[in-house]
């Protein structure tokens, strides 16, 4: 493939996960509905949010800062590019090479410091209590990340994610415990990233609880709906980024247009496991308190750092 | 005109003479400040300059030496700049450029009188930093070393009518003096016994096993000391706060890095022959002192002080990127050890640089509205609103985010610790990804803590009625702080040029460089190994987030509309909003707190339930200062009460001193 449909290639894969990260977000409510024995809103349902939020005029505190209005923006792009990065459907990404599995992490953390900052620009006390959770999350959950991704990336000697799909996924099928290990830290994580259950829980808005939606409580209609749909593209990422570590079969090789058809299907596939899984979990655990939760990312980091560890004794 | 003469190191020396007769003359023009702020430091700030050019210029032709007519008799001043010397003259100068022109703004106002001796301590203190990095003997590095110390003792208690200071002033003078002995007398371990101080004697001397780690021990808890290691941090905390904030930008952006400069210079140079164990143990100090930097970073409410803890937190991480790359050397993989040595490197020119531009930041918030604490601050950014965009700039930096320059090190660090699997010890191969653990929580944690600075002072509403609306920085303030800000700019998204410049250090100093396939990749993509291992652009990335963000931008205004309503915030509806219910800095830290509180001293004062006016406080010390300072304090108390009992007073007890020891030199020297 050359570099001019390397880079078409690029923008279609991005664009196409852009539009169904809304999608996978109501398939999982939908599923969690179907559990909870309700009917549920329908899997449209997120789309139909976002329309009525950018329809909706504006409302912006009188104090409101300049860096509070770019937020949504800076977010929106920040997880545009994440999901240009991760190979979701085929390794040969032209922009891939611009950020490895370390500066994806760095991504995250730049979108997180962003709305975190714009959490505390109002100056209302459910602003900053939000900012500050989140922030904690956040340094608790990065490290385990990172480990995790480092066992990935000591196996195929690359921290650069299209190598790591390409060695994984060539790999003989068998259980590897440090792999094992970093997924199980790689689930607590993501659930964590996501605010959701059992560290937050994205369908409440009980004062004492929230961590997530008490940063966004200020904001309102197309800002609203671009931080919205930025958390649905973060949720879509982390679950590809998941996809490519630990179960990177079907993911197409570089040039090769006939398995495009196949990893399609194959995304469709894992993302609809995925969120019945996610769905799953999220219906039969409860919500944590807050100062639960560094017991959860610190059992996260051990898992991480145990299968490292793992990896250096046992597979080499 | 020829002028071939001109050798980087006579340029290098005459910049720094130069740099002492600003001083000089500003202390002749004490009676006339405006001319010292209006001609003399911009003038520094011109000679800085032309001194990083000079250092650009040094890392890339070969080293040149030369013997000074000055010194004692029979013992000349020996002056040399190699590439190492080169680079960190580039950092001196080009981050005293933006400090000096930002001080030429910062002094206005009030306290003019004392401006002539501040302008003469503050050249004094750039030159002397400019001549431990030309220094080429022992004798002459000790002498600038010591000057150094003592005109940014000076400096630190220019507002001696502060109590507090002046105790600042006398812990650093007493720990830079304990680290001059150590580093004293690691020079003396590398000499030995030949006489000659030159360093080109201590790189021949040959050393065994045993007494090149007495050397290296010496050396690393000597300029450890400087640099605000752990447990040698004590006196950074309370010292850098106390100076002018130009100053403290000065000493925590640059007087740190001269320590580092000291350390690889020794290490790496004079002792050579580097041993994995060495780098051991400079990899796990590194690693204790970023995390506990940070930590306590985090509990601070006073932002200077806050800035102090977060130089001590970017020592360790430099420290983690030596001790790295000395673990690979000593162990035989020069090619993993540079990456690390660059790593490091890298970070010592980005810490010096949003380091400064932070505590110029500071600076401009004190001088505007006279506060230092973050409890009282908040909503700046609606009176100040080019400080806080610079601020933003460093708070980013500093941060490890991308795409600005405090990632691109801390990627590299990452990437030297992942070459691990090189190792042959399964011990160390194994520490090494927890120590970059480390290096992740004290990232993420600096995240954290620049959150709450920012959010908590330029952010939100401001929690304290003051006299007047505070006012921006001047134009020369913000022309030295954008100037850093530029850099933390180009330092992030051109990290190539820069990486460059480091192999070519990396070439003369350990006589290695990156492999060519690193080099090769052009000036978009940052590869430190090969483009399969791993490799980072932050042009892409960066334009990438920009493309979406106006792409988003028009479309939603386009498709939809912009329609905007202001309001008063809502908050879940609930009413009074006062300023008090917003977070405090310290109230941002509590998580840490209580998640980290066996790191902390925590005093807490209760209120009993039926106090009518229940006032809660609570107060987080250093332990260090109990289990280590104290004490140690204590016995030289004690010792010297003992000594002193020598001391009588009456001659003729003196008298038979001198009589006795007469009497065992005549028994001994026999």
């Amino acid at each position: 493939m050359n570099q001019a449909s390397g880079i078409v290639f690029q923008v279609l894969q991005s664009v196409l996960v852009v539009l169904i990260a809304p999608l996978m977000l109501g398939w999982v409510n939908q599923c969690r509905a179907w559990l909870q024995n309700k009917s549920g809103a329908g899997i449209w349902q997120p789309y139909k949010v976002l329309n009525k939020l950018f329809h909706k005029d504006a409302v912006l505190a009188h104090n409101a800062s300049p860096l509070f209005r770019a937020t949504p923006y800076v977010l929106f792009g920040c997880m545009w590019l994440a999901v240009g990065i991760v190979p979701v459907l085929a390794t040969d990404l032209p922009f891939a090479p611009a950020a490895d599995v370390i500066a994806l992490v760095g991504l995250f953390a730049l979108a997180r410091v962003f709305v975190s900052l714009a959490g505390m620009d109002i100056g209302t006390s459910f602003g900053t209590l939000g900012a500050r959770r989140e922030m904690m999350i956040g340094f608790l959950a990065e490290p385990a990340m990172l480990m995790t991704l480092f066992t990935a990336s000591l196996i195929s000697h690359s921290t650069s994610l299209v190598t790591i799909v390409e060695t994984l996924g060539q790999r003989e099928f068998v259980i590897y415990p440090s792999m094992a290990f970093a997924a199980v830290a790689f689930l607590m994580v993501l659930l964590a990233e996501n605010a959701r259950i059992p560290i937050d829980n994205p369908s409440t808005h009980l004062e004492l609880t929230m961590i997530h939606e008490a940063m966004i409580l200020e904001y309102s209609a197309r800002h609203l709906a671009l931080i919205e749909w930025a958390s649905s593209l973060k949720l879509t990422a982390y679950i590809t980024i998941g996809f490519a570590i630990f179960v990177p079969w079907g993911i197409a090789q570089a040039g090769d247009w006939i398995g495009l058809p196949i990893a399609l299907v194959a995304l469709v596939v894992k993302l609809a496991l995925a969120g019945a899984g996610l769905a799953l979990i999220e219906t039969v655990s409860a919500k944590m308190r807050i100062f639960r939760a560094p017991e959860f990312l610190g059992t996260a980091f051990l898992l991480a750092t145990l299968g490292m560890l793992t990896h250096f004794l046992l597979e080499q | 005109m020829d002028l071939s003469f001109l050798r980087p190191v006579d340029l290098a020396f005459t910049l720094a003479v130069v740099w002492i007769g600003l001083g000089v003359i500003g202390l002749a023009l004490m009676r006339s400040p405006r001319l010292i702020l209006d001609a003399v430091f911009p003038v520094g700030a011109v000679v800085a300059l032309t001194l990083a050019v000079v250092g650009v210029w040094a890392i890339n032709v070969p080293p040149s030496a030369a013997i000074l007519p000055a010194g004692l008799p029979d013992l000349p001043f020996h002056v040399r700049v190699d590439p190492l010397s080169g680079f960190f003259l580039l950092l001196l100068g080009g981050v005293s450029f933006g400090i000096s022109l930002f001080s030429s703004g910062y002094f206005r106002g009030e306290g003019e009188q004392g401006l002539g001796l501040l302008c003469f301590q503050y050249h004094v203190f750039l030159a002397s930093m400019a001549l431990v990095l030309i220094a080429d003997d022992a004798y002459l590095f000790m002498v600038a070393w010591e000057t150094m110390a003592m005109s940014s003792y000076f400096l630190v208690t220019t507002e001696h009518h502060n109590e507090k200071n002046r105790k600042a002033g006398f812990i650093y003078l007493l720990v830079a003096h304990l680290g001059a002995l150590s580093i004293l007398l690691s020079f003396g371990v590398l000499h030995g016994g030949h006489g000659d101080y030159t360093f080109d004697a201590l790189r021949r001397a040959e050393l065994s096993g045993s007494w090149a780690t007495i050397a290296f021990v010496l050396a690393f808890f000597g300029f450890g000391a400087k640099a605000g290691m752990l447990p040698l941090h004590a006196w950074l905390p309370e010292a850098h706060p106390a100076a002018p904030s130009p100053v403290s930008a000065l000493m925590s952006g640059i007087m740190l890095k001269t320590a580092i400069y000291g350390m690889i210079r020794v290490i790496y140079d004079l002792i050579g022959g580097i041993r994995w164990e060495w780098g051991l143990t400079v990899l796990l100090f590194g690693a204790a002192t970023s995390l506990f930097g940070v930590l306590f970073a985090l509990m601070q409410h006073d932002l200077k002080r806050l800035l102090a803890y977060h130089s001590v937190e970017n020592i360790g991480i430099i420290l983690i990127g030596i001790g790295l790359s000395m673990v690979f050397i000593g162990s035989g993989h020069p090619v993993a050890g540079v990456l690390g040595l660059i790593a490091g490197l890298y970070h010592t020119l980005n810490h010096a640089v949003f380091k400064g531009l932070l505590f110029l930041g500071a600076g401009a918030i004190l001088k505007s509205t006279g506060l230092r604490n973050l409890n009282e601050m908040g909503g700046l950014i609606r009176y100040m609103p080019h400080t806080a965009l610079y601020f933003l700039t460093g708070a980013l930096a500093i941060s490890a985010l991308p795409p600005l320059n405090g990632f691109v090190s801390e990627w590299l660090t990452f990437q030297a610790s992942l070459q691990a699997p090189l190792l042959e010890s399964s011990v160390v191969r194994s520490l090494v990804p927890i120590v970059a653990a480390v290096l992740a929580l004290s990232g993420a944690l600096t995240g954290m803590c620049f959150v709450k600075v920012y959010g908590v002072a330029f952010l939100g509403q401001h929690r304290h009625e003051l006299a007047e609306k505070p006012r921006d920085a001047s134009a020369w303030e913000r022309a030295g702080m954008l100037w850093l800000a530029l850099g933390c700019l180009a330092l992030g998204l051109l990290p190539v040029f820069m990486i460059g410049q480091l192999n070519q250090v990396s070439q003369v100093l350990i006589n290695a460089g990156l492999p060519d396939a690193a080099m090769a990749s052009g000036w978009l993509w940052l590869v430190p190994t090969s483009s399969a291992q791993a490799s980072y652009s932050p042009i892409v990335f960066l334009l990438v987030i920009a493309a979406v963000f106006a792409l988003t931008y028009l479309v939603v205004r386009h498709v939809y509309h912009g329609r905007l309503r202001r309001s008063d915030p809502w908050d879940c509806g609930f009413p009074a909003q006062t300023s008090r219910m917003e977070d405090t800095a310290d109230g941002f830290g509590q998580p840490i707190r209580q998640i980290f509180a066996p790191v902390f001293l925590i005093h807490r004062e209760i209120p009993r339930p039926d106090d009518p006016q229940p006032v809660f406080k609570q107060e987080v010390e250093d332990r260090h200062w109990y289990w280590m300072y104290l004490p140690i304090a204590r016995l030289a108390e004690f010792l010297s009460g003992h000594v002193g009992k020598l001391q009588q007073g009456r001659i003729s007890v003196y008298l038979l001193y001198g009589f006795l020891t007469l009497i065992a030199l005549l028994v001994f020297a026999q």
